[in-house]
């Protein structure tokens, strides 16, 4: 029980932590490397949350593939005259007012609402082979989201090929 | 057992964070990849509820969600490489073609 709460808030502590130095970094490659480390901090929560289908998912798909698609990038364009020029643009106080606002916006809600919603008592270990679970529901319950999720896929990726192409 | 209010407290501070940084940042790289951390907050949150209500249907929902992700990731640096090799430029406030 004490193990839990210790690595629940050791990886909260370290995906907040690294989200802040991702978006104040000046370097695009250092800001790539912190969200790399949010996300397997992310993927630590949801061991935590027993998904362990979805943590190795996190780490194959995320961090595998899409942070190495924008490490690439990242070294396609050209990053020495970006990181010379100001890195924050001139609406940055208006934008934490607004994200502050935000912010009262939902805790305003949470306050009013408390007492209309009352959840459930939490089912421990209603998902217990994760990995057959999630399978099962995906194949069963949810083929027809499944294939247009490939669809999706494949348009994004006939997408991404065209409008990379020098000429069309 | 930790309460499912802290993992829906950790997830919208991530949330902020991704929308001060979608925000304020000038580089388009950087505002992407402050959208991918938005898409993972909403990750955490509909973890956070499968768990407590023991059902399977938020984690099929996140696994959609990562799908969505790597397809916006992968056409959103499509865009990026296509502006950068006609302006020379990455940075939000040069994109101006459409402003009069």
């Amino acid at each position: 029980m004490t193990l839990n709460l210790v690595f629940f808030y050791f990886f909260s502590a370290l995906a907040v932590v690294s989200a802040i130095l991702m978006i104040t970094r000046r370097n695009v490659v250092h800001s790539a490397i912190f969200l790399v480390t949010a996300l397997l901090a992310t993927a630590g929560i949801y061991l935590q949350l027993r998904a362990e289908l979805l943590f190795a998912v996190q780490i194959i798909l995320y961090v595998g593939g899409i942070m190495v698609l924008f490490l690439f990038v990242i070294m396609l364009v050209n990053l020495d005259v970006a990181v010379r020029q100001a890195a924050f643009s001139r609406q940055t106080w208006l934008a934490i007012l607004l994200a502050a606002a935000m912010t009262g916006q939902v805790a305003l809600a949470v306050w009013t609402g408390r007492a209309s919603v009352t959840l459930p008592p939490v089912q421990a270990g209603a998902l217990d082979p994760n990995t057959e679970i999630v399978g099962l529901a995906l194949f069963r319950n949810h083929m027809l989201p499944f294939e247009i999720a490939s669809i999706l896929l494949l348009v994004a990726m006939i997408g991404a090929v065209v409008m990379s192409k020098k000429k069309i | 057992m930790i309460p499912t209010e802290h993992y829906l407290a950790l997830s919208f501070i991530l949330f902020t964070i991704g929308v001060i940084g979608v925000l304020t940042r000038r580089n388009v790289i950087i505002i992407l990849m402050s959208i991918e951390l938005i898409l993972n907050a909403v990750n955490i949150n509909l973890v956070a509820f499968s768990r407590h209500l023991g059902g399977v249907d938020g984690q099929i929902f996140a696994i959609f969600i990562i799908t969505d992700a790597a397809a916006e990731a992968a056409v959103g640096l499509g865009i990026i490489i296509a502006f950068f090799r006609n302006r020379a430029t990455v940075l939000a406030d040069e994109m101006d073609l459409l402003k009069w």
